[in-house]
This record gives C-alpha cells, sequence and structure tokens, in this order.
C-alpha cells in the first residue's frame, strides 16, 4: 500500500522540479524566492501544480462568513481565497513550500543549462579516507557478528558431524563457527577548488547592477559547490584601488572613485600566487565590471596581468560585463581583441537581470 | 487492522445509539490505521485502490505536511459504499474514536437515504479498483507519459458534468432513432372548433407563432446537438475523435466525477448531520464524566469558526437544530410569517412536536441548495452573525460587506449552484461547418478566470481536435475565446 502513494508522490515531486525546470529563468531572474534557510537547505514557495478548470475570478466572486466586525472589517488577507464557498469546492490558492537542498538545486540547473560536469584539474592533494564493510572474516568483535553466516557455518558443521537432530533443531556455534563483519579503508582523493569573485565598485556601479552580480555569483556558487567538496571564495572590490572585503561588503559597497581594472587583477595575482598555489588548487576567477576603465594605459596592464599571472594558473576566468548608463563598455571589446577563445578565459555581457541565464551558461557552459 | 477488543464493544455500544435514534445505514466496517495510511488513504479520496496519478501525491504531500507541522489531522474518512468503509486512526484516543463513530454512523445513514445520493454506485471500491487496475494497464501498454498527459486534459474538463442528469432520462441514441420509421412531415395544426369559432380559436397570428415554432424545432434538428448540453465529458465521450483507451479513461473520469458529486452537493448537510447526531449520542447517551473534557474540546475544534470561512460542520448543525426547534413549536406557515409582532413570534409555542420528524424528512429530500434556500431565515443570519465580503481592490484584501439577509443568501447559493462551477454548455459541436466545437458560459456576474479558461481550451482542444470556441462575458463585454491548435484568439461578439 505504502509503495503506491511513494509512486505517485514522487511523481509530483518530479513534476515540481520539472516546474522549477521550465520556469529555472523566472526564479533566476527574479532572485527572490532563493535564500538560503538553515544549513543547507532552502525553501522555494512555488505554486501548487493547479490543474486549470473553467472556473470563477475568486476575488471577484466573495463569499459569506461569520462573525463579528462591521462593514469595511478586513477578515484576513490575500490568503483568504477559498474562504468563499460553504461547499468547499473552489480549490483555494495554495502556496505550496517545497524543501530543496542545495545540491539538487544545483542537480536541476546543471540540468537545465546543460552544463558539463567540471573535470578537475589541479593535483589531487588532499585525500579522505573511508571505511566501508567490504567481507566476511573469522575473528572480530562480537559487536559486528553476522547471525546468518554464523548460524549457517554452525548447521554446517553440525550436519557434518552428525550432531543435528531435525526433531530438535538446536544450533550451538562455536568459536570456529562465528563469522564478523570485514572492513576495508579507501582513500579518496578530494579537489578543492577556490574562487575569486572580483567587482568593480566605482560610481557607475549601481544598486541594480549589484543585484545582477549578487544572483549570478550565487547560482555560480552552488553549480561550483556542487562539483567540489571543499570551496573557497575570496571577495575583491576595487575602484582606483583594490581591496579585500567580507561577502556581505562585497554585494553593499559602494564608492565613487575612478576605475582601476588592474589593481584588482595584481591583487587576485597576489592571492593565487601566495594561498593558493595552482598545483593544489582549482582557480576560478570571475570579474564583473561595468566595463568603463580609466585609461588604455591601465588596460593594457590588465592584459599583461591576464596573460603572465592569472590564465596560465586558473582553471577559468570569467569576465562579466554588467550594462550600465554610465560605462562605455570599452573594456569587454579589448579583451575579445586580445584574448582569442583558446585561453581560459570567458567574456559575456549581462544586458539585464533576464541576461543572467545566458551569462551563466556562457560562463560555466565549457565544463573548466 | 481489525478492531481491538476495547473498540469493538464502543463501536457495538455506538451502534445500538444509533439504531435507536432511528438511524439507518449500511453495514458499516471499522478499519484502524495509522496517521500515515490515513494521508495516504484520504490523498486517493478514500480509496487505496484509485489509478495512480501525481496529483494524489500532491495531495499526500500536504496532508503529510499538514500533519507533521501540527497545523491539520485527520479524525475520520468514511466511504458511501455499501457496505459503507469508515477510517478510524489509531493514535485517537477512545474518546475521539466514540465520536467519530457516532458521526460515521450518521453519515452512512445519511448516504442511504439521501435522495441525491440514489443513483451512486454503492460498489465504488471495486469500481475504483478496476479503474485504477485499467488505467494501469494502459500505462504499460501505452507508456506513462501518454496516460499520465491525457488523464491531466481530462481532469481539466472534469467539472464539466450535469449535477441533473442522474435524474433525467437520457435521450435515445441517434442510431436507435434511424431504425424508426420516417414521421410524416409536421404541419401546422388547428385546434378543433366550429367553424363560426375559428377566426377567435386559431387567429392568424397564433398559427403564425405555431408555423415560426415547427420552423425553429426543425432548424434544431438540424443543429448538433440538438439543444445545448450540459453533460460536456458526454459530448465528448460521444464524439470527439479518440482511441478507444482514451475515451474508455474519459468514461472512468466522468463516472468519479458522477461519484462524488452528491458529496460536494450536500457537505452543508451531511456534516450537519453527521455533528449533529454524533453530539446527541454523546451527551445523551455515550459520554462517561471523566471524558467530558476531551469531548469538549474535541467538538468545539469541530465547530470552530473563522472570519471569511463557512464552517460546513457548524452551520450545518445549527440549521438542522433550528429546523427541529421551529417544527416543535409549530414556528412555520402562513400564521407565523405574517405575524408582525416580535414577541409573539419569539415566543411562538404550539407544542407541535413535529422536529424530529421534520429533519429526518428533510436528510432524505433535500441537498445544500434547496436547504439553505428553505430553511435559512433572517433570524437564523441574525443570531450567527453571518455576513458577507467581498475583495477590496485599494486595500488588496476582504472584507465585510453586508449583513443584509438577502444578499447573505443570495452569495451562499450562489456559491453553491452547480457546486460553486460556472455554468457551461456545449452550443453546437460542428461550428461554422467545421466541425470547430463551439461552448457557451451562461454568465451570472461573475466572470471566468481568464488564464485559467485558456489553458482549459487548450486541454479541450488535445480532445477535440480541432478549434475550440467558448462565449464568455469579461468585464460587460461579451467576448468569444478561442484556441485553433496553433494561437489563442479572443474576439468581441
Amino acid at each position: 500500500m505504502v509503495s503506491k502513494i511513494e509512486r505517485d508522490h514522487t511523481r509530483f515531486r518530479q513534476i515540481v522540479r520539472g516546474k522549477i525546470k521550465k520556469e529555472l529563468k523566472r526564479y533566476i531572474t527574479q532572485g527572490e524566492l532563493i535564500g538560503k534557510k538553515g544549513k543547507d537547505l532552502i525553501s522555494i514557495p512555488l505554486p501548487q501544480i493547479d490543474i486549470p478548470r473553467f472556473r470563477y475570478e475568486t476575488r471577484k466572486t466573495g463569499g459569506v462568513g461569520q462573525g463579528e466586525g462591521e462593514p469595511g472589517t478586513s477578515i484576513g488577507g490575500d490568503g483568504e481565497a477559498n474562504g468563499s464557498s460553504g461547499a468547499g469546492n473552489l480549490p483555494g490558492e495554495h502556496i505550496l513550500e517545497v524543501d530543496i537542498s542545495m545540491d539538487e538545486l544545483a542537480a536541476i540547473l546543471g540540468e537545465e543549462l546543460e552544463l558539463p560536469r567540471i573535470e578537475p584539474r589541479g593535483k589531487k592533494n588532499i585525500t579522505a579516507q573511508r571505511d566501508k564493510y567490504a567481507g566476511i572474516r573469522s575473528t572480530g568483535p562480537e559487536t559486528l557478528r553476522v547471525f546468518k553466516r554464523t548460524y549457517k557455518e554452525a548447521l554446517r558443521r553440525q550436519l557434518a558431524q552428525g550432531s543435528y537432530d531435525p526433531t530438535d533443531p538446536v544450533i550451538i556455534p562455536v568459536r570456529d563457527d562465528k563469522r564478523y563483519r570485514s572492513w576495508k579503508t579507501h582513500t579518496t582523493p578530494e579537489s578543492n577548488a577556490a574562487i575569486i569573485y572580483m567587482m568593480d565598485v566605482s560610481g557607475s556601479m549601481g544598486d541594480e547592477q549589484k543585484e545582477i552580480v549578487r544572483i549570478e555569483s550565487f547560482w555560480i556558487d552552488t553549480w561550483l559547490r556542487s562539483q567540489y567538496k571543499g570551496i573557497q571564495i575570496r571577495y575583491i572590490i576595487h575602484d582606483a584601488v583594490a581591496r579585500e572585503v567580507d561577502q556581505h561588503s562585497f554585494y553593499h559597497t559602494r564608492q565613487s572613485g575612478g576605475t582601476k581594472i588592474s589593481s584588482a587583477y595584481k591583487y587576485a595575482s597576489k592571492l593565487i600566487r601566495e594561498v593558493y598555489p595552482p598545483t593544489e588548487w582549482n582557480i576560478y576567477a570571475f570579474h564583473f565590471s561595468d566595463g568603463d576603465n580609466w585609461s588604455g594605459g591601465d588596460t593594457n596592464e590588465c592584459i599583461e596581468l591576464l596573460r603572465q599571472e592569472i590564465l596560465p594558473h586558473c582553471n577559468l576566468v570569467c569576465y562579466g560585463q554588467v550594462e550600465s548608463p554610465y560605462g562605455s563598455g570599452q573594456f569587454i571589446k579589448d579583451l575579445r581583441e586580445h584574448f582569442r577563445d583558446s585561453e581560459p578565459l570567458v567574456v559575456s555581457e549581462i544586458k539585464d537581470k533576464d541576461g543572467i541565464y545566458d551569462s551563466i551558461k556562457e560562463f560555466l557552459g565549457k565544463g573548466r | 487492522m481489525n478492531l481491538s477488543s476495547a473498540l469493538t464493544q464502543i463501536k457495538e455500544e455506538i451502534k445500538g445509539h444509533a439504531l435507536s435514534c432511528g438511524l439507518d445505514f449500511f453495514e458499516t466496517i471499522f478499519e484502524v490505521i495509522d496517521y500515515a495510511q490515513i494521508n495516504e488513504v484520504a490523498s486517493y479520496g478514500g480509496f487505496p485502490t484509485r489509478y495512480p496519478h501525481w496529483r494524489f501525491g500532491m495531495e499526500y504531500e500536504e496532508l503529510s505536511k499538514g500533519y507533521a507541522y501540527g497545523l491539520q489531522k485527520i479524525y475520520e474518512m468514511v466511504i458511501n459504499n455499501d457496505p459503507c468503509y469508515a477510517y478510524l486512526m489509531e493514535s485517537n484516543n477512545l474518546v475521539d474514536q466514540k465520536i467519530v463513530m457516532g458521526h460515521v454512523y450518521a453519515h452512512c445513514d445519511f448516504f442511504k437515504n439521501n435522495i441525491y445520493f440514489s443513483s451512486t454506485n454503492r460498489k465504488m471500491i471495486d469500481e475504483m479498483a478496476n479503474h485504477g487496475m485499467r488505467m494501469r494497464n494502459y500505462v504499460e501498454q501505452y507508456g506513462e507519459e501518454d496516460v499520465e498527459r491525457f488523464i491531466d486534459c481530462c481532469l481539466s474538463l472534469e467539472n464539466l458534468i450535469d449535477v441533473h442528469s442522474p435524474f433525467q432520462e437520457r435521450k435515445r441514441r441517434r442510431e436507435d432513432q434511424e431504425i424508426e420509421e420516417e414521421e410524416p412531415p409536421k404541419t401546422v395544426q388547428k385546434i378543433r372548433s366550429k367553424e363560426y369559432m375559428d377566426r377567435f380559436i386559431n387567429p392568424q397570428e397564433f398559427m403564425d407563432a405555431q408555423k415560426r415554432k415547427l420552423e425553429e424545432e426543425k432548424q434544431r434538428e438540424r443543429m448538433f446537438p440538438e439543444h445545448p448540453e450540459r453533460d460536456i465529458l458526454l459530448f465528448m465521450i460521444e464524439h470527439a475523435p479518440m482511441e478507444k483507451w482514451q475515451r474508455n479513461i474519459l468514461s472512468m473520469i466522468r463516472e468519479e466525477s458522477y461519484y462524488f458529486s452528491p458529496q460536494a452537493q450536500t457537505k452543508i448537510m451531511n456534516e450537519g448531520w453527521a455533528t449533529y447526531w454524533h453530539s446527541k449520542i454523546m451527551t445523551e447517551k455515550a459520554l462517561k464524566d471523566s471524558e467530558l473534557i476531551d469531548y469538549a474540546d474535541h467538538h468545539s475544534g469541530t465547530l470552530a469558526v473563522r472570519p471569511g470561512h463557512i464552517n460546513p460542520y457548524k452551520l450545518g448543525v445549527e440549521l438542522f437544530r433550528d429546523i427541529e426547534e421551529r417544527w416543535n413549536k409549530g414556528k412555520f406557515g402562513k400564521d407565523y410569517d405574517e405575524c408582525d409582532d416580535y414577541l409573539a413570534k419569539k415566543n411562538w409555542n404550539q407544542n407541535l412536536g413535529r422536529g424530529r420528524e421534520k429533519i429526518f424528512e428533510v436528510r432524505r429530500i433535500y441537498n445544500d441548495i434547496n436547504f439553505i434556500d428553505t430553511f435559512l431565515t433572517k433570524e437564523f443570519c441574525e443570531d450567527h452573525k453571518l455576513f458577507t465580503f467581498k475583495y477590496n481592490e485599494e486595500t488588496k484584501r476582504y472584507e465585510i460587506d453586508d449583513r443584509d439577509f438577502k444578499k447573505i443568501k443570495q452569495k451562499l447559493l450562489f456559491s453553491l449552484t452547480n457546486m460553486g462551477n460556472p455554468i457551461i454548455l456545449v452550443e453546437d459541436g460542428n461550428h461554422g461547418n467545421r466541425g470547430d466545437l463551439l461552448l457557451n458560459h451562461q454568465h451570472e456576474g461573475v466572470d471566468l478566470r481568464i488564464d485559467y479558461a485558456k489553458d482549459t481550451l487548450k486541454n479541450l482542444f488535445q480532445i477535440w481536435r480541432r478549434p475550440v470556441h467558448i462565449h464568455t462575458t469579461v468585464e460587460g463585454r461579451k467576448k468569444r475565446l478561442s484556441f485553433t491548435g496553433q494561437e489563442h484568439l479572443e474576439k468581441d461578439i
């Protein structure tokens, strides 16, 4: 009996996932539906799957209720839409909370964006040891004794000895009959990744641009986390100078200075040199800007830094250019000119929130 | 699970009380199950053997989450079947089980005796199992995707039935008619009269009107369907181009719709009746002193009201009690209605003592609509503080609108009419002589939800396979919504 409802329930969950898949674009761009809750669960309120029928516009129907109150008294907010019918035939507008783990969410993201699994590049520096039950042996602690096997051995022995009496089938195991579980220790390599986010916080980057960066990095995080066991994230903001900040300041700092992108790249290359030796780490660098660099000289410096210091050490370097009313958007053109497709550099223009979807695909679609 | 001996004892006791009250029910079988099972059974609408579909899984998710977070709990579930099946939740205490049993026997009495249930299949448990089996075979044969997609389409039309049709004679099928000899062509018949009276009895206007009527009738015969039909599911089954398995699925879904429809039509009465009797049996017969608090707690929970909601248990039981009192005291009829002395009316008592008899009659021949229409009085509305509410566009919330008796009654009746569904008929099955399907929504003052209507048309198209249209009214303007298979069209008419 139980397996039956489980089947329908699983089916429903699959459709809910499918529903997210179909409308993933919308969820990403609206952003507000995704929030981390608890340890690694996030909760997405999503509409219950409603089978369309010919039915009344509930808001216009109103209905009959019972209780105190003058005309004009509120009887509850939006959620009371199904209160109208005494017979309870009008389906209400439920919001159904479905808990999805981050892993599940990442799987959906990967499936929808057709993201390839990432091939770790760096040396597998850290190994983890794990014990697994692998077989049976004749010695061991009593807590690991296997009843069934022990019984069989004893039965076999007693049969052979002729001491087994079918009318009184008592089996008494002796020490040699006893069987215990044994285990093996496996060593698995673990790969680690470091993400370096860089963002231009000069005067021309407004709140809307930052929101785009925030949403996009959330999804990038989600994906990379599903691919690597240990992940470290560093945040760098820059205008004319660069400094490292925590996550909150990364998204909320606003400065008014000019823009020297090279400052951020210098900082990043220092991080790579000192903290994340590329032999041990898979390094990802993401840089978001409106593409309005201070001077052509600085841009040349950036290109040198990328070519010499950053690109050779990273799995992937992404530059996302957010469209802004103030920025000239020159930087992306310069990058495109100097780096053809051959390098692990991906550039992408993000026009507005709807562009996030495609941009993530461009960034992560190479499987690096 | 079988009943424990304690429960069997209680069952026999409550059954005895129910019989002595005059309740008349099918043999009732109680089963004790745990919360996970009751959630499962409830997800399937009470039929654990029902066909597989994700919406039952959705139901399950809601129920089991609601239970897990302590938001809701199912006390009782009873299936209209002969014998009746009722489920008891294992973790409930004995007082709860007593209440539930009393409640269940009254439901069974209602199922057995209320006229609106008279045409339901009393072997529905078997029938549902058959449906489940057939559906599973189709899934194996035609693939889960296809079958599920088709069921989704059918469920979208599930409510397009004619709630009155179980009580109407079915029209004869076309093939049967063709066997008959052709009737002589009808002509306008004069009413027999003496010659000198003829121009008075059969004046020219009358003859013309008769002629027009006859022509209209002839016109009608060429129409398809001859008269607009409410049972759209049946129309689809008979006329839409479908594979055999699809036709069968649609038939099964229609059958289940009709099986459940009396329960929706008598929700207030049925729950009211059951509550009336469980409280009667408990307070007058079965309750022990030590159980009083638990009983009161449970009972008041059942009858709790929230603003903006009509609790069918509460409204139903209060109406039954009101009826019983009125017929005991003779508070009905011409004299009572015409009396305008407030005090005299209030203290009216003719010691008729016909209350009990009356409520048994009511449970036999009424459904929610005529129940409310006949027995909801102005006094009742005032005593029970009923009101109408509406949605305020400015404040974005629902607000109390009025406490006027007529408005309350009208709103309540509206929400019950056609089980709260819009009335939709098949107008033309060969619209524009292109095999298009034309539906007509009888607009009763409330618009359809347009986005839903569009998706429903799309599903309808999946079955009809030709463009589908519906005439409706949107914000006071007559409109025609269409789905051509490629696109949605909207046109003023």
